[in-house]
């Protein structure tokens, strides 16, 4: 795992290989294209750079209060690291009391016990020639590989290690770990675990278990959701605004999702939950076959492209709506648009529900459908990195190459947009802007997917010079449908102007 | 750590063997080292009295620093103990310490045949019982182990 390894030996991880020409990891810096015009100010942390913002924390408190810096951080914690609070009520009401509360036992008691329950009895067993049983695994040590805390309990240094890594890794703790003799109530403490263990996997897990609820106690910070990846955004303000992590990955400060505008957080998460609960029919929506509405035979979709032609019939229809591809290329396209005809006419409740039925799933088709095509697209950066390499052979600079992948990206992009402007359109109530909005989604859907036809189709058949500029017009063009779209949502929501159906 | 069996286990056999605990028979299965066929004899004054009961108990790959897997074979009346034989006891949970051994689980839960706790039940039918009308609890976990504990 690149990603750990760069973590922990604290290497420049981000700076960009010189030997790399054809760099097509997503761009590290730019956000979302600058389209915001106040750009939203934030950092990426790595997971250090948490630790050491929490260790700071830690300290500021333990000047003021006095205690332990593992049991400051387990009460910071109980005070979902407001640490003014914390000391205010360390202050003003009984510290005893407090620390009961977040289960700990006071600092100053715990040094008492320790003490007469050393006296009382012999923590650990002593051996004739000198050497330790250690009563974990009853092997017989010297002393300098027994270890233990200041309860006095003391075991071998490679139990030790195995009974954290249990903890740790089996049982997900690493808030608190208490010593492992039983009954034993006393911590271990940070700097302990980091020592005993040996393993980096373990260590970083560790580490990201007790950042963990700093990170999520604390609003401007925010994990990035990449599995894996361990980075943290630090936001200097609470906003829905898109954000990239240092592993490529964009995604929405407020919640987390990848970044959907033009819809709402909360309608996103209104849409995320009804596609869960309705999870049956989003997978057979989401599925990658489906029959040539001419011949009958199997089609598989293999690219993020919805142009289809069946491989036995030759017959060119339309992936979303299983009609033919001709109008699609035309003004007279209408498959982004839901026809309400039908659930006018409804008149039973069995009909009004069928009806209702009919909607979500044209939606739901449209949106899992751009998923689907920009999960595919990933295909195409391959196929596209081929080119761009075939090109720089025939005599054209690495720069001059460039446009390819853009053009890749700006697919991804408008398809992005274009998946969450179904969620959008689902909730929304027909209005006259409403209109202009889809008038603006089928703009966009028909620039995106005549992009994406070149990508995939035409680019491997013509001339090498020649594509240039029809790619990069027609990149051009979806960027500027995808900015229209977005500025007339935008400005829709400044002034008001969507209304939202409540009833679904 | 095919094959092999950690000395911890291999020690912790002998001395049980070597030592026995008073009212309590554990024997390795001839197959599986691991394994563990337990008999343990119901405590004195409790309602278990003159009952033997059967309990398996197997060490997981981890132990010890995972807890051992105990359940009973032979049916009980008990606020702690389910109908499949589960048993609920902290050690043997969360408060589970490597430091702990197959003595100190066995030891443990002829304590609880002694002293039962329907306030931590797992039973909870039993435990109401127990809770709202304990001498009646007695006389079923009595005749209970008469019935299922009791041999001939
Ligand atoms: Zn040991
Ligand atoms: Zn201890
Ligand atoms: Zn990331
Ligand atoms: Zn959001
Ligand atoms: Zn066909
Ligand atoms: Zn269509």
């Amino acid at each position: 795992m690149e990603i750990d390894d760069d973590l922990l030996a604290n290497s420049d991880a981000g700076t960009e290989d010189d030997d790399e020409f054809v760099e097509l990891a997503p761009e590290q810096t730019s956000a979302m294209d600058g389209m915001d015009p106040e750009e939203f100010p934030y950092d990426v942390l790595a997971l250090e750079q948490v630790v050491t913002l929490m260790v700071d924390i830690i300290k500021e408190v333990r000047n003021v209060v006095e205690i332990p810096a593992t049991t400051t951080r387990i009460l910071l914690n109980h005070f979902k690291w407001d640490k003014e609070k914390l000391i205010e009520t360390y202050y003003e009401s009984d510290p005893d009391r407090i620390f009961a509360d977040a289960h700990l036992i006071s600092p100053s008691r715990k040094v008492a016990i320790a003490c007469s329950k050393r006296e009382i009895k012999p923590r650990y067993s002593v051996k004739e020639n000198g050497e330790y049983v250690c009563e974990i695994c009853y092997a017989s040590v010297p002393e300098q590989l027994m270890s233990g805390l200041e309860c006095g309990h003391r075991f071998c240094i490679s139990c030790w290690t195995h009974y954290l890594t249990t903890k740790i890794m089996d049982e997900g703790m690493g808030q608190t770990i208490s010593c492992a003799a039983h009954n034993c109530d006393i911590l271990v403490d940070d700097e302990t675990v980091m020592k005993l263990l040996s393993d980096s996997h373990v260590k970083l897990k560790y580490q990201h278990l007790i950042t963990n609820s700093f990170v999520e106690c604390n609003r401007l910070l925010r994990w990035c959701p990449t599995p894996d990846c361990g980075h943290v955004i630090k936001g200097q303000y609470v906003s829905d605004k898109p954000v990239t992590c240092r592993c490529g990955h964009t995604f929405c400060f407020a919640c987390g999702q990848n970044w959907h505008d033009p819809v709402k957080c909360s309608i996103l998460r209104k849409w995320i939950k009804k596609c869960d609960d309705d999870s049956e029919t989003s997978n057979w929506i989401a599925a990658n076959t489906k029959e040539c509405p001419k011949c009958r035979s199997i089609i598989e979709k293999d690219g993020g492209c919805n142009h289809m032609v069946c491989k036995k019939c030759r017959f060119d229809f339309c992936w979303v709506c299983l009609g033919p591809w001709e109008p699609h290329g035309s003004s007279w396209y209408n498959c982004n648009r839901y026809d309400e005809d039908e659930a006018k006419r409804a008149r039973s409740a069995q009909e009004k529900s069928r009806a209702a039925l009919q909607r979500y799933l044209f939606y739901c088709n449209r949106y899992m459908n751009h998923m689907q095509s920009l999960k595919l697209e990933n295909k195409l950066y391959a196929s596209v990195r081929d080119k761009m390499e075939e090109m720089q052979k025939h005599n054209m600079s690495w720069i001059e190459v460039q446009f390819l992948k853009k053009a890749v990206d700006v697919l991804c992009q408008c398809r992005q947009t274009l998946m969450h402007t179904y969620v959008f359109a689902f909730y929304l109530r027909k209005n006259n802007q409403s209109i202009i909005f889809e008038t603006n989604q089928r703009d966009l859907e028909q620039a995106t997917e005549q992009l994406s036809e070149y990508l995939e189709r035409e680019i491997t058949q013509e001339v090498l010079r020649d594509i240039k500029q029809k790619v990069q017009d027609k990149s051009r063009y979806c960027e500027s449908r995808r900015n229209v779209l977005l500025k007339h949502v935008h400005e829709g929501y400044e002034n008001e102007l969507w209304e939202y159906l409540d009833n679904i | 750590m095919a094959g092999g069996l950690p000395r911890r286990i291999i020690k912790e056999t002998q001395r049980l063997m070597a030592e026995p605990v008073p009212g309590i028979k554990a024997v390795p299965d001839e197959g599986n080292a691991r394994y563990f066929h337990v008999i343990v004899e119901g405590p004195a004054e409790s309602p278990f009295e003159g009952g033997t009961f059967k309990l398996e108990l197997f060490l997981p790959e981890e132990y010890p620093m995972s807890a051992p897997k105990v359940r009973f074979m032979t049916k009980i009346y008990h606020p702690n103990i389910d109908k499949l034989g589960r048993i609920c006891l902290d050690i043997l949970k969360d408060k589970w310490s490597p430091a702990l051994q197959i003595r100190t689980v066995l030891l443990s839960i002829q304590a609880l045949l002694s002293a039962p706790n329907p306030d931590d039940p797992l039973e909870n039918d039993v435990a109401e019982q127990w809770k709202v009308n304990e001498a009646q609890a007695i006389a079923t976990a009595k005749q209970w182990t008469k019935m299922y504990a009791t041999r001939g």
